[in-house]
């Protein structure tokens, strides 16, 4: 099932590119053979049922499975045409260009302000910090609401806060990519409009590929969809596609809630 | 995962599965006791529980009453329980305190051990005891600390770790006199160190290591990984998420477990008789390879000596170490809960 799904990106090159990617845990191959290109500046949504693979894709992208124990990747990411498995490729590097937003809210047992600082400060940068912090923190959509507490514990924001606090921290790293694991899925109705409103505004200076479970969400904010099933790659293309007229019929039998 | 779509597939439960079945049955029932039979839904459930409600407790029988005296005999016995420790300890401390509160003033902490009772103190073991706490604090914290980081976030988990690990836990429960053998062996005669504050304080190091390592093992593990991730997702090499996140969230509980070692540390007393530091000193150290001698010590070698006062003295000097400890244990409690405002 080696088929690569040629996008027009509006003659941009792509952001990412995946070729022939498998992933082992131990015996189990759970991403088999998938080959996709993530156009630039546009949402990328990765549905499917639990278990699909879909958050191992995901972290295939920034070589966060480098840190799962017994996990083995075959196969290439290309980002501005460099494989990121090649053996002089540094994963740290790979992750301040490629970001990555957690299901969960993750903040720093820290304040507000030095869950922003954090990612600048271990990357050395010099410059204002407070300017740096401010702007990411605008960015993420949470200035207005967490200004006068920049010295207060992240956790004592709500659950949405926290995770526009962990959005606004990979953004102040400057990636170029940003990948979601599910990040509304632990969120309330409103948090999580907050977060899609978001990544809608983001999508001019990012590129994001998003897991979702919720398949309205992925028909929302996505512009590519990629329809996962036991670790295949079944299909992938313009959201609308996917939703109303998919090729393939276990697609169809995904998106309209047959199983799943 | 949450927010499964509703399945489509799921079989309905028997009773919705053959709806004419059980409508039959209840009609027929119905036209038997001569009721109108109409609402084919609506059946009305019996009554639960009796229909006569007694008042509580007023029929006891005598199961419940056996299942009751049950509770109380093993409440009453637990409070027993409690309480021999703690009258143990209330009669220990007071009779500690009797004997050796009139021997304590400032000549009793400033001067140094004497043949003479009257003129005898604790200077020298005081003194020496905080040397070795120094000293075995300096050596021991980040050796442990060192090595629980190395097992916990770089060690490859395979059976190699594994041993070490086990070894580890086995070490914590060798006795402390086979520690000072090895001392004695090892540091106060192969490496030459003679019977110094050295040579104490590196057996005393390796007597409280593994009791550190498996408390700092416990903390670092206790950081959640979702923190972990969060660095590493924001390109931090493993040091970074180590020292800026991990270590410090850690922080309370490895402090609390090396002070309650290093207090372990403190009222040790067999392996330090071991390297020979048994023996009158009425000095204090001046540098880590001076002789010394630390408050058990002192202790052990009064209450060996056969005349009243010295027992008198010893029970002051017992009263200064329980007075140490005492301080270092709330010196950890303070530290834990100092550092836990973020959570």
């Amino acid at each position: 099932m080696a088929t690569v799904h040629p996008i027009d990106a509006g003659g941009r090159a792509p952001a990412l590119e995946a070729r022939g990617l498998s992933v082992f845990y131990g015996e189990n191959q759970v991403i088999k053979d998938v080959s996709l290109v993530i156009p630039a500046h546009r949402v990328v949504a990765l549905i499917g049922p639990s278990g699909c693979g879909k958050s191992t894709l995901l972290r295939c992208f920034n070589r966060m499975n480098d840190l799962v124990n017994g996990a083995r990747i075959d196969g290439e990411v290309l980002f501005h045409g460099q494989n990121l498995y090649d053996r002089e490729v540094d994963p740290v590097e790979v992750r301040r260009r490629i970001g990555i937003v957690f299901q969960k809210p993750n903040p720093f047992p820290k304040s507000v302000y030095e869950n922003a600082a954090f990612g600048p400060r271990i990357h050395g940068y010099r410059g204002d910090m407070d300017a740096l912090v401010e702007d990411t923190l605008r960015s993420a959509a949470l200035w207005e609401e967490v200004s006068d507490r920049l010295g207060e514990s992240a956790y004592n924001l709500s659950g949405g806060q926290q995770q526009r606090l962990c959005i606004a921290r990979t953004l102040a790293v400057k990636p170029e990519i940003v990948l979601m694991d599910e990040p509304a899925s632990a969120l309330d109705p409103i948090a999580t409009q907050k977060i899609e409103d978001l990544i809608w505004e983001l999508k001019a200076r990012y590129t994001i590929v998003i897991v979702t479970h919720n398949m309205q969400q992925a028909a929302r904010i996505s512009d590519y969809t990629a329809f996962l099933y036991m670790g295949e790659l079944v299909e992938y293309g313009p959201t609308d596609t996917i939703f109303t007229n998919p090729k393939e019929e276990r697609t169809e039998a995904y998106v309209t809630g047959r199983f799943g | 995962m949450s927010g499964d779509p509703a399945r489509a597939g799921d079989p309905p439960p028997r009773s919705v599965q053959r709806p004419e079945i059980t409508r039959v049955a209840r009609e027929a029932v119905q036209r038997e006791a001569g009721e109108r039979v109409s609402d084919p839904t609506g059946a009305e459930d019996p009554p639960v529980g009796p229909k006569d409600p007694v008042r509580l407790g007023a029929q006891r029988t005598l199961r419940e009453r056996r299942r009751r005296t049950a509770g109380i005999v093993f409440h009453v016995l637990c409070a027993l329980a409690t309480a021999t420790g703690v009258v143990a300890l209330v009669i220990l401390l007071g009779d500690v305190l009797a004997d050796g509160l009139g021997e304590i003033d400032v000549a009793f902490l400033t001067s140094f051990a004497s043949r003479i009772p009257e003129r005898a103190g604790i200077k020298a073991a005081l003194i020496g005891s905080l040397w070795m706490l120094t000293l075995t604090a300096l050596i021991s914290f980040p050796l442990s600390v060192g090595a629980a980081i190395y097992l916990e976030e770089y060690a490859r988990k395979n059976w190699v770790t594994r041993m070490i690990q086990t070894n580890i836990a086995n070490l914590a429960g060798v006795p402390s006199i086979v520690y000072g053998i090895l001392g004695l062996a090892l540091f106060v005669r192969t490496l030459a160190l003679g019977r110094s504050v050295l040579a104490g304080a590196l057996t005393l190091s390796l007597l409280i290591l593994p009791v550190i390592i498996l408390a700092s093992q416990e903390a670092i593990r206790a950081v959640p990984d979702s923190i972990r991730q969060a660095a590493y997702g924001l390109g931090a090499t493993r040091w970074q998420a180590v020292r800026m996140q991990v270590l410090p969230m850690a922080l309370p509980g490895i402090l609390t477990g090396t002070i309650l070692a290093l207090s372990r540390a403190v009222g040790e007393t067999a392996p330090l008789v071991m390297i020979g530091a048994l023996s009158f000193v009425a000095f204090t150290p001046r540098g880590p390879l001076d002789q010394f001698t630390v408050l058990p010590l002192q202790i052990f070698n009064w209450m060996s000596r056969p005349q009243q006062e010295f027992r008198e003295l010893a029970a002051g000097a017992i009263i200064v170490l329980l007075a140490v400890l005492l301080l270092m244990n709330a010196a950890a409690i303070l530290l834990r809960n100092r550092y836990q405002r973020w959570h």
